[in-house]
């Protein structure tokens, strides 16, 4: 069947999934449901301890058994130890058949690609995956279909019902004996454990993994005592050099500036730049250099944000220690200035769950207020449609992220892509998989020229006496073939790995198996 | 145009290519490893044989190891590489059969 | 007659290596008015040949939107330059830069192989134009005598590096060791009716330095600037670009003295100014600038 983004879904991968095809950004508008529910152990007992001596404990108290689906989240990024660890002494019992559903796993996960391959875990749910697991999937090796979701979208999973969990493990970076939780004040402080509060929530059984054991009571706290069944202290919960980095330097390479400068160009001069809006942008290097331009912009004209949205950074930060935002709202923090910002400035830099930030089925998620969001994207087609989890090679190596649920709620989003990377043009025909509708982006910029979506009208008015290089997509696409050539579709096998879960749950796009290259294809 | 001696030209920069060729045995044995193989091989190969084709280089073995180049640069490599196996570096036939 | 590209706007010259296929093949995005292509310094010396042909297909291949392509070849004393003069001509370069240029006798040396060229290649006679780079204190002496050595020679630029070597000291980053070579150079470049450029400036990180001193060679007379890096470009486009104050007031001079003109006036007043014919041609040059930059609304 064809979906809303003109993407094929064999019919067979609807009936497997029991999902629908992907019928537009609102097409769930007012949908009414009833929440999923974790069934629950009372502690009644006061002199019951909730304390555990080690991994292998913890999952035998648990009841770990065949089939089970366990979380984990991604605040430790890079630097994460929790995930190898606990699937290493799961793997060590012979589990089989688990469903991982995760935030989102990285290159740190890479380890768990064996178990992919010996039956350990045969399914997935994440927003993204990169390095070797992303690898495994394409090449077919996962038994069933991995599901890329967005961050909004893996929570209404979980609140829905949807997915239910069996055993939650959440790092966490302080935690007391009875299982409050806190982001900060460890050795691996990541600033705020808004990923983890679904599944402490909606989770059976909910596990605290530690390395920093702190006095009763652990407040305020990110997830409470109430929600945590038992508390595991090991030595080092990941690498902090790799959780959070130092500010990165603002960039010199004059191509993102470039890009940079067109992007605050672009937000300045249309109507929702004025006192009070809102702003979310991301960790590339245009992106973090066109907030510093933006900053400044703010400071001569004397306009203020009301509320900017994180994942966070440190010149979204300095927007607070300016005094030039009202508040900032976290979900997740990428480096040391953010976490420092968040411990600085409690009532001004506040944590919000996933929930709040982005989830479509709730009563009303962050993202629907925001005025602008600032993108990337790996490929964006002359329909808008991005793609941010497939590479050029056919294999996934990304992750949905925020993309899709803060595109759809902005009035104004922001793709920033240089046009050529290496020779593989970021603005083409047909993107190889859609990750993000093109009905939700508003402009794409590139260090060649800015594309507005034919749907925003009111934008290109705004925009028209701009000294911008304005052009249409298929000019920016044709500019690129003309440099590089026109590339060829990457070739791929039958077999579908995964699916691009939208935000609202339907089917967005499959992701098939890679196929080796021949010249004779 | 003989191929005497093996010779290189190029890097393994971003937008380059590294293009070794060496004495053959009456044919073209090309191997191509690209960072675009998916969109670009077909071009990236089409582009070395006929740059190979008007140097009138029957026997050789070429070696591509391409970083994304364009098809200008993937064809000044390989003339490079063929005129280094040359050992000729002056008076070339710029606008005719380098073109 | 002369060529018609000879005068053009000429603010920001962009050097970029030839030999790194990445720089060369889109660099019109940072809208520089001419980009220089290096076979010299940048270019090692066992990589001289590789460097060519990438030239070429650059210059065959590659649109650049209109920026000039400048090719600075290899010095008089390699071995290298003959066949770079070859590859420009037969690649079409719009102008070949003569690195180390002491006197006339070396453009005539350059001019007859690129007429030569231009037989081999079947390109017009005279269509490929010249500017000398100056780097030695007897070049720099000698700068008259090279500005009026060709019909083709657009102009000359300091090479500030191997100048200060010469004359026994470094680049300071106060700019008085080469305040005698400025002088001496656009003064020969004004007298000859040619284009005269700036050295490079190299310290990225000292951007303000660098702005004030555009803003230095511009008030001394400087047509533009060698670059290096395309975040130099910006700066000195807004700096070379006439304000609309001088814009109004170039505007109101020309007026006034075509005006007053008729009616047999040599000396008047503008703005509390007084103005005679001698302000005419720099009052038509602002607004060739102020067009040039695309700043210019006026009807002149």
């Amino acid at each position: 069947m064809i979906n809303a983004v003109g993407r094929e879904i064999p019919e067979e991968i609807l009936k497997i999934t029991g999902k629908e095809p992907y019928q537009g950004a609102k097409a769930k508008d007012n949908y009414a449901f009833t929440r999923g529910a974790a069934k629950i152990r009372a502690v009644v007992d006061p002199g019951r301890s909730k304390m555990v001596a080690s991994i292998r404990e913890v999952l035998e108290k648990c009841g770990i058994q065949d089939g089970m689906t366990i979380s984990f989240h991604h605040h430790f990024r890079e630097g994460d130890y929790v995930v190898n660890m606990v699937m290493e002494e799961i793997h060590k019992m012979g589990i089989r058949d688990l469903t991982i559903c995760a935030t989102s796993l990285g290159k740190a996960h890479d380890p768990i690609v064996p178990m992919i391959e010996d039956g350990t875990v045969t399914s997935l749910r994440s927003s993204g995956v990169r390095g070797k697991i992303g690898e495994a999937i394409s090449s077919g090796k996962l038994k069933n279909l991995a599901v890329m979701c967005s961050h909004g979208g893996r929570v209404r999973a979980v609140e829905s019902g949807e997915v239910h969990i069996d055993i939650a493990f959440i790092g966490a970076p302080t935690a007391d004996e009875y299982g409050n939780l806190r982001a900060n004040g460890g050795k691996s402080n990541c600033g705020v454990l808004s990923y983890a509060v679904a599944d402490a929530e909606y989770a059976d059984r909910v596990v605290a993994i530690t390395d920093t054991l702190v006095p009763f009571p652990n407040v305020p706290a990110s997830i409470s005592m109430t929600k945590v069944d038992y508390v595991v202290v090991v030595d080092e919960i990941g690498n902090p050099a790799k959780i959070a980095t130092g500010a990165a330097k603002p960039t010199t390479d004059m191509r993102k500036l470039r890009m940079a400068e067109y992007c605050t160009q672009v937000v300045v001069n249309t109507p929702y730049f004025k006192n009070g809006f809102s702003y979310q942008t991301g960790v590339g290097g245009a992106s973090i250099a066109s907030t510093i331009s933006l900053t400044k912009i703010m400071e001569e004209r004397g306009i203020r944000m009301g509320f900017g949205v994180g994942g966070l950074t440190t010149p979204m930060c300095s927007l607070l220690e300016k005094d030039l935002v009202d508040v900032l709202v976290d979900t997740q923090d990428f480096d040391l200035g953010a976490i420092e910002s968040i411990q600085k400035h409690p009532d001004r830099h506040i944590e919000i769950t996933a929930s709040e930030y982005a989830n479509p089925f709730n009563k009303g998620a962050y993202v629907n207020k925001l005025d602008y969001v600032i993108l990337a994207a790996l490929e964006v087609d002359v329909n808008f449609n991005c793609n941010v989890v497939v590479g050029s090679d056919g294999v996934i190596t990304g992750a949905q992220g925020g993309h899709p649920d803060t595109a759809a709620g902005a009035k104004c989003t922001i793709v920033i892509a240089p046009l050529l990377q290496g020779r593989i043009p970021a603005v083409c025909t047909s993107v190889t998989t859609v990750t993000t509708p093109g009905e939700s982006v508003d402009v794409i910029v590139t260090d060649y020229g800015i594309a507005i979506n034919p749907r925003r009208p009111d934008l290109m008015e705004a925009l028209k006496d701009t000294k911008l290089p304005i052009c249409t997509i298929q000019e920016l696409r044709d500019q690129a073939y003309a440099i590089v050539g026109e590339p060829q579709p990457v070739r791929f096998g039958d077999k579908v790995v995964g699916i691009i879960e939208a935000r609202d749950g339907s089917v967005m796009d499959v992701v098939r198996q890679v196929k080796e290259f021949s010249f004779e294809d | 145009m003989e191929i005497k001696k093996a010779a290189m030209a190029g890097t393994l920069e971003s937008s380059d290519a590294q293009v070794t060729v060496e004495p053959g045995n009456g044919t073209i044995e090309l191997s191509i490893e690209s960072s675009v193989i998916h969109q670009f091989g077909k071009q990236i190969r089409a582009t070395v044989l006929e740059t190979l084709g008007r140097l009138e280089v029957a026997s050789a073995r070429v070696t591509v190891v391409d970083k994304g180049a364009l098809d200008c640069t993937l064809k000044a490599r390989v003339e490079c590489a063929v005129y280094r196996s040359n050992d000729v570096t002056e008076n070339l036939p710029w606008g005719g059969v380098i073109r | 007659m002369s060529h018609p590209n000879k005068k053009r706007l000429r603010r920001s010259m962009m050097f970029l290596n030839c030999q790194k296929p990445g720089l060369i093949k889109d660099p019109y995005i940072y809208k520089p008015d001419s980009i220089m292509l290096d076979l010299e310094d940048a270019v090692a010396e066992n990589q001289k040949d590789a460097a060519r042909y990438s030239l070429f297909h650059a210059l065959q291949e590659i649109d650049y939107h209109g920026v000039e392509r400048v090719v600075r070849i290899n010095g008089l004393d390699t071995p290298h330059w003959k066949e770079d003069i070859r590859v420009c001509v037969a690649g079409g370069a719009d102008v070949i830069r003569i690195a180390k240029t002491e006197r006339a006798r070396d453009v005539h040396t350059v001019e007859e192989h690129v007429l030569a060229a231009e037989k081999e290649f079947g390109r017009p006679e005279g269509s490929t134009l010249l500017m000398a780079a100056l780097e030695s204190c007897r070049g720099v002496l000698n700068a008259l005598e090279v500005c009026e050595s060709s019909d083709r020679l657009i102009g000359i630029a300091l090479s500030g590096g191997d100048y200060t070597k010469d004359l026994q000291t470094v680049i300071t980053g106060t700019g008085v060791e080469l305040m005698g070579a400025r002088q001496q150079m656009i003064i020969a470049a004004r007298a000859a009716g040619v284009q005269c450029w700036d050295t490079v400036f190299t310290n990225l990180d000292a951007m303000d330095v660098f702005e004030e001193e555009v803003r230095m060679i511009r008030r001394m007379g400087f047509d533009g600037k060698s670059l290096v890096n395309p975040r130099q470009i910006d700066i000195v486009h807004k700096i070379f670009t006439p304000t609309q104050k001088e814009i109004i007031f170039a505007e109101k001079v020309v007026k006034e003295i075509d005006e007053k003109k008729a009616l047999g006036i040599g000396v008047f007043t503008v703005d509390g100014k007084m103005i005679d014919i001698a302000f005419y041609d720099g009052a038509k040059r602002t607004i060739s600038l102020a067009k040039a930059s695309g700043v210019y609304e006026g009807d002149l």
